[in-house]
């Protein structure tokens, strides 16, 4: 019943959206309204669909409903509660579904959104939008009925096993033994599948030949949405290897970690320089091709993850799913290469470069930079297929290509965070330039004098924290400033001018908090990375073993029957001055899906680092462990740059106040930005508004 | 509309796909050995625990080096107490050694990444083994012969060249059909 009931919701859900694609096209086509409202309704039905089809599933899988081929894979009766629901993105088909929820329920929000544009705003704003929404729905369900046509058939979690077995295998032992399973891939999932949004936006744009304006703003609140999903969902991702796997480290440039850091490389790139467009009508073309290699890049990332073509820990079975997705991702690059390249005409760019002093040439440079990052990782990434297919070779690229290729590209990053903050549009003078920069250099130059005396740790370890204290300085300044000229001209206290600073410009504001966030990040991986000290021991009970000044001790080994697993710890002392001040426990889970025991390291965070357990073997009688011990310094700052990075990000998307709306209109164009250029709507109401904080200062 | 535009731009794809369809083709996962058809590495390894049918054989304490093995079939099967699969396969492997022991075939179990007394013990819990074991230490021979995990089993020829590789647990039948054709000349008939 639970079976056919999803069964029928998915095959359903196609055909709405065979039908919705034709009423949005046919509609936009004889501009009848009723086919328009039609195609949208599609986009809700199917939403609800998905829902009953997801809810369905997993149903089936709390009740242990065995006659579903998916509960059959990926059920069991031992495994807990939380994992048997989250076990619905476990496997391939319960991941496509999830994804046919997550995208249906994007589209149906993306709809509304489009449809139910702020009726306060001046109705020139509203008619592009109005005009690419029946395109952009059509793409949306054209991306939609993919995804449903893949769980009719080669993904079909709702198909029928008979006999009906007892009992299952249960989840794959690693994904059932951390509860950030249940969180890193969701927000994966939002952040990918919510960048088919912006996509089908722009190629609705170009389709509807609307050549420019306020659909960009729509466009880019969507791409921030899902670049801080994408943001939280890697950092997850990190934290999750980190906490799981046991070798102390977060990142190991494995296929499928690219492949969700590819699109996030292109949409960082493309929130920035669309700041270049709504300012000064430039790089319009530019900006719909990032949009669309975003989107590709999240549909390669899952064909990388789903058709086995590359050798990853992350793989999925393999199947003949790989050649749906390779279909997919010829029609996705042949449709959106062909749209961008015979569109292109219609978007001509209004302004020009002024000066090589200004906020435009960095986003120039940082868009440079990001694009010769994302093709980095991507050779990196697919040059054994290259090598395998040119010269019949097997070559693995790892962390040594990565590292010594992306380590500059990163420290120029670092340093452009800083330079283009204080940098005014169109033109700094030389006097801005010295004001702006000579604290922060000379502070970055003495922080990086001291780290070199002091730490070592090479050259990027230094260039590191010179170039990370360079650019937050500057970020933390604009923050001083601001709230300063506020203080000076409200007379309110620095708190209430700080909150208030934010929250009137809360694009600006939050995109400088995102920036503390990555230079956190950056400055504790660089540290966490050059200052790691490890070793490994055999231990009797009683015994300790010590590094960099930290003493360990063997207390006790352990075993217990678990009912999906069993669980060998050993219980250990961290001591200072001989006498015992915590205990750890880290251990080893037997499945018995799996040959090798899963392990979970111990770890003991502190601001100042963590000390890092990590329990390799146990002596049959239970007399020895061996243990490694890793001492990583500021490694829970990565965590929170992650979290300062989206908290920056939902800065930026909360909604403006009236007032600002209102003062907009009311407000004389900012000197030097083409408001009233044909065919350029005024750039987002905020952005005009934003008083400069320099010059509210000064 | 530019269709020129769109056509040239529409090129830059086909490489890609071509790329992925060839992929498509290929197994990431399998590694190619370099080694079936050529001469298996030399080694010299000393032996922990003999054989138990050992009459005349090597006993604990002696090396066994590959050069005085020339003119017989080698089986070198890699294996270490913590490995499940190698619980399949033991059995097989000592049934065949004993069984081609006296037709010029000489089975070797080389311990990987272990001690030598977990390896006796496991053993022991096995029902013993009719072939020596040596140790490997910091897996010299293992990493000549290119060792992917274990168990993997290497059946070197007469001529001193690896005539098979097996990766995972062997069978008794898969062994004799791999050893039949290459048995020495003499000892055969």
């Amino acid at each position: 019943m639970t079976r056919a009931l999803g069964a029928s919701a998915v095959l359903v859900a196609f055909g709405v959206a065979l039908l919705g694609m034709v009423l949005a096209v046919a509609g936009a086509r004889l501009q009848r309204y009723q086919l328009i409202r039609g195609a949208y309704a599609a986009v809700y039905v199917n939403f609800g669909l998905l829902l009953v089809a997801s809810l369905a599933m997993v149903w089936a899988l709390v009740t242990h409903d065995f006659s579903v081929s998916y509960v059959a894979q990926v059920g069991s009766r031992a495994t807990p509660l939380f994992y048997t629901v989250i076990s619905l993105w476990g496997a391939l088909e319960g991941s496509i579904l999830f994804w046919g929820l997550v995208l249906s329920g994007f589209s149906a929000l993306a709809v509304w959104g489009g449809t139910h544009l702020d009726p306060r705003k001046r109705a020139e704003t509203h008619a592009d939008v109005e005009r690419l929404m029946p395109y952009a729905t059509a793409i949306l369900l054209g991306i939609g009925a993919f995804f449903y046509l893949l769980l009719v058939f080669p993904a079909n979690p709702f198909l029928p096993v008979s006999p009906v077995p007892p009992d299952g295998p249960g989840p794959n032992p690693l994904l059932q033994n951390h509860i950030l399973m249940g969180v890193h891939p969701p927000l994966l999932y939002l952040g990918y599948v919510g960048m088919s949004v912006p996509f089908a936006f722009s190629m609705g744009a170009l389709l509807a030949g609307a050549s420019g304006g306020s659909w960009i703003q729509l466009t880019r609140r969507w791409t921030m949405a899902a670049w801080a999903f994408l943001t939280a969902a890697i950092i997850a991702g990190m934290w999750w290897s980190y906490e799981v796997l046991g070798w102390g480290g977060f990142w190991a440039w494995d296929p499928v970690e690219n492949a969700s850091f590819l699109p996030w490389l292109t949409a960082t790139a493309f929130l920035h320089s669309v700041m270049v467009e709504e300012r000064r009508g430039m790089l319009r073309v530019w900006n719909l091709s990032l949009i669309t290699a975003t989107f590709a890049l999240t549909i390669l990332g899952t064909f990388l993850t789903r058709s086995g073509i590359l050798s990853s820990v992350h793989a999925f079975a393999e199947g003949e799913i790989g050649y749906w997705f390779l279909t997919f991702i010829a029609l996705v690059l042949i449709f959106s290469l062909a749209l961008v390249a015979g569109r292109s005409d219609q978007l001509r760019t209004e302004g020009r470069l002024d000066a090589v002093a200004s906020r435009e040439t960095v986003f120039l440079f940082n868009n440079l930079l990001f694009t010769v990052f994302t093709f980095t990782v991507l050779l990196g990434t697919l040059f054994p297929l290259v090598a395998e297919a040119v010269r019949g070779v097997k070559v693995s690229v790892g962390e040594p290509f990565f590292n010594s290729m992306t380590l500059p590209l990163s420290m120029a990053l670092l340093f452009l965070m800083g330079v283009g903050p204080a940098l005014p549009w169109r033109v700094a003078s030389r006097g801005i330039v010295r004001r702006e920069f000579a604290v922060p250099g000379i502070v970055a130059v003495l922080i990086g004098l001291v780290i070199a005396v002091v730490a070592g740790g090479g050259i990027y370890a230094i260039a590191a924290f010179t170039f990370g204290a360079f650019a937050l300085t500057i970020n933390v300044r604009q923050f001083v400033v601001g709230a300063r000229a506020r203080m000076r001209a409200h007379g309110e206290n620095p708190p209430v001018a700080l909150a208030r600073l934010i929250g009137a410009n809360r694009r600006r504001y939050g995109g400088y908090v995102a920036h503390l966030g990555v230079i956190t990040a950056a400055i504790a991986i660089a540290a966490s990375s050059a200052y790691k000290a490890e070793s490994e021991s055999t231990l009797r009970k009683g015994e300790t073993m010590s590094l960099r000044g930290r003493t360990i001790r063997l207390d006790e080994l352990w075993g217990r029957q678990e009912p999906q697993r069993f669980v060998v710890g050993a219980t250990v002392s961290v001591m200072r001055d001989g006498a015992a001040i915590a205990q750890m426990d880290p251990r080893l889970n037997f499945y018995t899906t799996s040959e090798q025991p899963i392990t979970t390291p111990a770890v003991r965070s502190r601001p100042t680092g963590d000390l890092y357990l990590n329990l390799m073997a146990v002596e049959r009688d239970g007399s020895t462990a061996t243990i490694r011990m890793i001492v990583e310094p500021l490694v829970p700052w990565i965590w929170a740059g992650g979290m300062i990075i989206v908290l920056g990000a939902l800065i930026t998307m909360l909604p403006g106040r009236e007032r600002e709306r209102e003062r907009v209109v009311a407000q004389a164009p900012v000197p030097g930005v083409p408001s009233r250029v044909p065919g350029l709507v005024p750039a987002s109401p905020l952005i005009m508004s934003e008083p400069d904080a320099r010059g509210a200062g000064s | 509309m530019n269709w020129r535009r769109a056509a040239i731009a529409t090129g830059f794809a086909i490489p890609l796909v071509a790329l992925f369809s060839y992929g498509m083709t290929r197994d990431p996962r399998e590694i190619p050995s370099p080694l079936p058809g050529r001469a298996a590495p030399d080694f010299a390894l000393e032996v922990f625990r003999a054989g138990d049918d050992a009459r005349d054989g090597p006993s604990p304490g002696d090396t066994i080096k590959f050069a005085d093995l020339r003119g017989k079939v080698v089986v070198v099967n890699f294996w270490a107490s913590w490995c499940l699969a190698c619980r399949d396969e033991h059995e097989a492997l000592s049934r065949v050694a004993r069984a081609y022991a006296d037709r010029g075939v000489q089975f070797l179990g080389v311990l990987y990444s272990d001690r030598p007394a977990s390896g006796m013990a496991w053993i022991s819990d096995m029902g013993g083994q009719s072939y020596p074991s040596v140790r490997d230490p910091g897996s010299r021979t293992a990493i000549e012969f290119g060792l992917y995990g274990v168990p993997e089993t290497f059946i070197i020829g007469t001529d001193g060249r690896v005539s098979y590789k097996h990766i995972g647990p062997v069978t008794e039948q898969l062994l004799i059909e791999k050893i039949e054709p290459i048995l020495p000349p003499v000892a055969s008939q």
